[in-house]
């Protein structure tokens, strides 16, 4: 029987019910300039307060604390270069980050260095946990940012943040994290937790594409990356997008009352993980544990990702792969090798993100499916030929 | 990445696969780290006429797909014949690939050469023409990343 699965949810979700009809009012009647001083803009002025209040309520911080970007990636960009240039002041030209992070920080990264500053890029244990001790001896005094993920969106592994907020702080450095997988997934109280700067992305969390935040804690300077006309306090010019952030306040809100179906997600996780490392030659890349409640990702050996994909795709199944041969890069998973997963390992990984949305029956037809498109792939592969010879000599 | 219709069929059913048991030339090309090796079985008769010919692929779908179409346009045609297959030959028969893509037809036309030098080397004729079996290929860097 055939159906439709979606199981990338690490990638993109779908914009909920809720979010949509809490967004049309912004659209149809509320579309006025926030920044306007007549009765258009002051009642989008109120709405968009409405909305930051509520979020900073989602996130155990205050309202004044939370800076509407376009999404992940703006908000790594910044949190890094403004941090990175405010602290050079200090004569702080040091930035400390881990090899497995997301594109936008280490791109960034790579973009300052070639600007002068010196960047350290930790490295992970075999599970893509950061080696603390690693970590500790490169934070020092001249490290003006230390950014590491939250958690990891190929391999699902959540790191022990608040022991690297400690380090990052032991030196006076400042602490940014990238939880754009996490929020949603892992309760995230920034009054506990306390990280300089937090990134997230409203479209992991069914809100639309195009709106995330930065959390930027009080007494926190850092520069900034877009000038103009004053908006968020002077920090992010741009006229408001007023029908996404509150699309964003309804996002989190549903998200943390969602947390509730969690363990039903992760109880379907491990049984994706028990079925598929069942299959012969293959792997669970992460934690074991300590991983995203919705997150898979299984190495199989002697084949390619896309194959994979296509062929899961054919079924009727969204899913992803580390694979070089479907990013436009053409290399394979940084985060895979920094792992430890050979070149050739790599390029057979699977991921898939399941949500709460995801049902027991989906979970069958993904093991049902998977196991003969691997046979099938293996079967067309001259090194899983070599793997049947040598075999069928020992027997 | 969009697929042509041909690649999707190349790759859903791809003709000849498998292997030939005593064939008389037998070529791989690429390798694991990459991401495709391309492994080609050729059988020829005594007037130097490809009779058969069977892949195994290890990589993508345009890998695979390639492979297909390659085997299919050798396949009846004299060795020197197949010596003129090129990749452009390749591509078009298939309806197109992604530009990122190409270096796979690459690959399927170096896996042809290949055999047919193992076969020359088998009965002593000498290689007259250029081949690269470690053909470590050149991605085309040209993409933007995705996510």
């Amino acid at each position: 029987m055939s159906r439709f699965v979606y199981a990338d949810n690490a990638a993109t979700t779908p914009v909920s019910r809720e979010v949509i009809d809490a967004m049309m009012p912004c659209f149809e009647s509320e579309w006025g300039n926030p920044s306007s001083p007549h009765s258009m803009g002051i009642s989008a002025k109120d709405m968009l307060d409405d909305a930051r209040e509520r979020i900073a309520s989602v996130l155990g911080c205050s309202a004044g604390e939370i800076f509407f970007t376009s999404g992940g990636t703006e908000s790594d960009n910044w949190a890094i270069k403004g941090a990175a240039m405010r602290m050079k002041k200090k004569g702080r030209t040091h930035i400390v980050t881990s090899k497995i992070e997301h594109h936008a920080v280490l791109h960034t990264c790579e973009a300052l260095e070639k600007e002068g500053f010196e960047v350290s890029y930790c490295g992970v244990d075999e599970y893509g946990v950061v080696d603390l001790e690693e970590l500790r001896s490169l934070v020092t005094e001249k490290t003006g940012v230390v950014a590491i993920m939250f958690a990891n969106n190929e391999i699902g592994t959540i790191q022990p943040i608040e022991e690297i907020v400690s380090i990052a702080h032991e030196k006076g450095a400042l602490m940014f994290t990238d939880a754009v997988q996490a929020v949603g997934n892992i309760d995230i109280n920034l009054s506990e937790l306390k990280v300089d700067m937090l990134a997230l992305s409203g479209h992991k969390l069914h809100a639309p594409k195009g709106i995330g935040l930065l959390f930027i804690r009080k007494g926190v300077v850092i520069g900034n990356l877009i000038e103009g006309g004053g908006q968020e306090k002077r920090k992010r010019g741009g006229t408001e997008n007023l029908p996404y952030i509150v699309g964003l306040a309804r996002a989190l809100e549903l998200a943390k009352e969602n947390m509730v179906h969690l363990p039903r997600v992760a109880k379907m996780r491990d049984r994706l993980i028990s079925e598929l490392t069942k299959i012969p030659y293959s792997s669970l890349n992460g934690h074991p544990t300590k991983r995203l409640p919705g997150l898979v990702n299984i190495g199989f050996e002697f084949i390619e990702g896309e194959s994979m994909l296509l062929w899961l795709d054919m079924k009727g199944i969204c899913a992803s792969t580390g694979s070089a041969c479907s990013s436009a890069s053409l290399d394979a998973s940084h985060v895979l090798l920094a792992i430890g997963v050979p070149h050739e390992k790599a390029h057979g990984s699977l991921r898939l993100s399941i949500s709460s949305d995801t049902t027991d029956e989906d979970i069958d037809y993904i093991i049902e499916n998977v196991g003969p498109i691997v046979e099938k792939l293996r079967n067309m592969s001259p090194l899983w030929e070599d793997i049947v010879k040598k075999q069928t000599a020992k027997k | 990445m969009k697929y042509s219709e041909k690649v999707m069929d190349h790759f859903t059913n791809p003709r000849n696969v498998g292997e030939i048991e005593n064939a008389d030339g037998v070529g791989v090309v690429g390798n694991a780290k990459c991401g495709d090796i391309m492994k080609m079985y050729l059988k020829i008769d005594d007037n130097g006429v490809i009779v058969d010919c069977k892949f195994k692929t290890f990589g993508c779908g345009a890998a695979i797909a390639t492979s297909s179409m390659a085997t299919e346009l050798v396949k009846g045609h004299t060795v020197e014949e197949a010596l003129k297959l090129t990749n452009s030959a390749v591509v078009e028969a298939l309806d197109g690939l992604p530009a990122i893509k190409v270096h796979c037809s690459v690959l399927a036309e170096e896996a042809i050469k290949s055999a047919v030098a193992d076969y020359y080397k088998k009965i002593g004729k000498p290689i007259d023409f250029d081949y690269d079996p470690d053909h470590d290929h050149d991605h085309d860097h040209g993409g933007e990343d995705e996510e």
